[in-house]
């Protein structure tokens, strides 16, 4: 994995963190008005990282649309990536 | 149902192979207290559960402990996965070696292998809620005794943030079982 591959798949695991504080917040706060824009925003900022991501490096979840050959299951697995770099 | 994403929720860095470090985090990959304990017990409980923000939380959670479960794994992995065989003899992981080699596998880290007894769901959210907060806490007891003996800073990193875990799961389950005890209050008519 280049620095460029690190750099993009760091910052989605960023921004999919933040989305996983949000939901739990909001599965006991359904009204807080605030935290609902927080997370509709980086609800979108994922969606266009991990699109981003998946067309250039290969699929993060199998309902993604994938060239031959199958793009899912291209290395390195996430046991197996060198945060290092 | 569930949807794989084929990437860890936090980085995983190791320094340094230790086997022994490896025997000990094992706590957390097959023990009472551990991630997958916590993952079962949670998705297991959602049923019985009678408001929507208790269901949505155990779900959530008990997702979330899944992929804990999988840090724990890729933790012990890196421990061991470059280990030499004068590194593994005499120490702790010797005995986990000759019978699953360098695989992780869900036993603690005296040797017991996981058991669903380590976990109950009681049908009863009350009951449910108040294990849950305490498993929360039981396990940042044992991030706290691993963090100790981690001489791995890479290593630490992780456990630190697994900790954080479960301070905010305590919180967020203390607040479900405020809603499900007004849920329940609001029901009874005398």
């Amino acid at each position: 994995m280049d620095r460029e591959q690190m750099a993009l798949l760091k910052e989605i695991m960023e921004v999919g963190f933040l989305l996983v504080e949000t939901n739990l917040y909001l599965d006991t706060h359904p009204e807080d008005e605030k935290a609902l824009r927080l997370h509709n925003t980086y609800s979108q900022r994922y969606d266009e990282l991990t699109s981003l991501y998946e067309a250039r490096y290969g699929l993060l979840t199998f309902t993604g649309k994938s060239g031959c050959p199958w793009s899912y299951i291209n290395g390195p697995w996430p046991w197996e990536v060198n945060f290092d770099i | 149902m569930w949807i794989y994403e084929k990437r860890l929720q936090y980085p995983v860095r190791v320094d340094t192979t230790n086997p022994t470090l490896a025997a000990m985090i094992i706590e957390q990959f097959g023990g009472a207290d551990g991630e997958l304990s916590a993952g079962i017990r949670y998705l297991t409980q959602r049923w019985t559960m009678p408001t929507n923000q208790a269901k949505a939380l155990l779900t959530d959670i008990g997702t979330e402990e899944l992929a804990h479960w999988e840090i724990i794994g890729t933790l012990v992995w890196k421990l061991v996965k470059d280990a030499t065989i004068d590194q593994i003899k005499g120490t702790p992981f010797e005995a986990h070696f000759v019978n699953h080699g360098k695989s992780p596998f869900p036993h603690n880290a005296a040797g017991d292998a996981w058991s669903a007894k380590f976990i109950n769901s009681k049908g009863d959210p009350i009951a449910d809620l108040h294990e849950d907060m305490a498993a929360e806490q039981k396990a940042r007891a044992t991030y706290e005794w691993l963090i100790k003996i981690s001489d791995d800073p890479g290593v630490t990193d992780t456990l630190r943030f697994l900790r954080e875990r479960e301070i905010v799961h305590f919180q967020r389950f203390g607040e479900a079982l405020m809603i499900v005890q007004e849920e329940l209050n609001r029901k009874k008519y005398y």
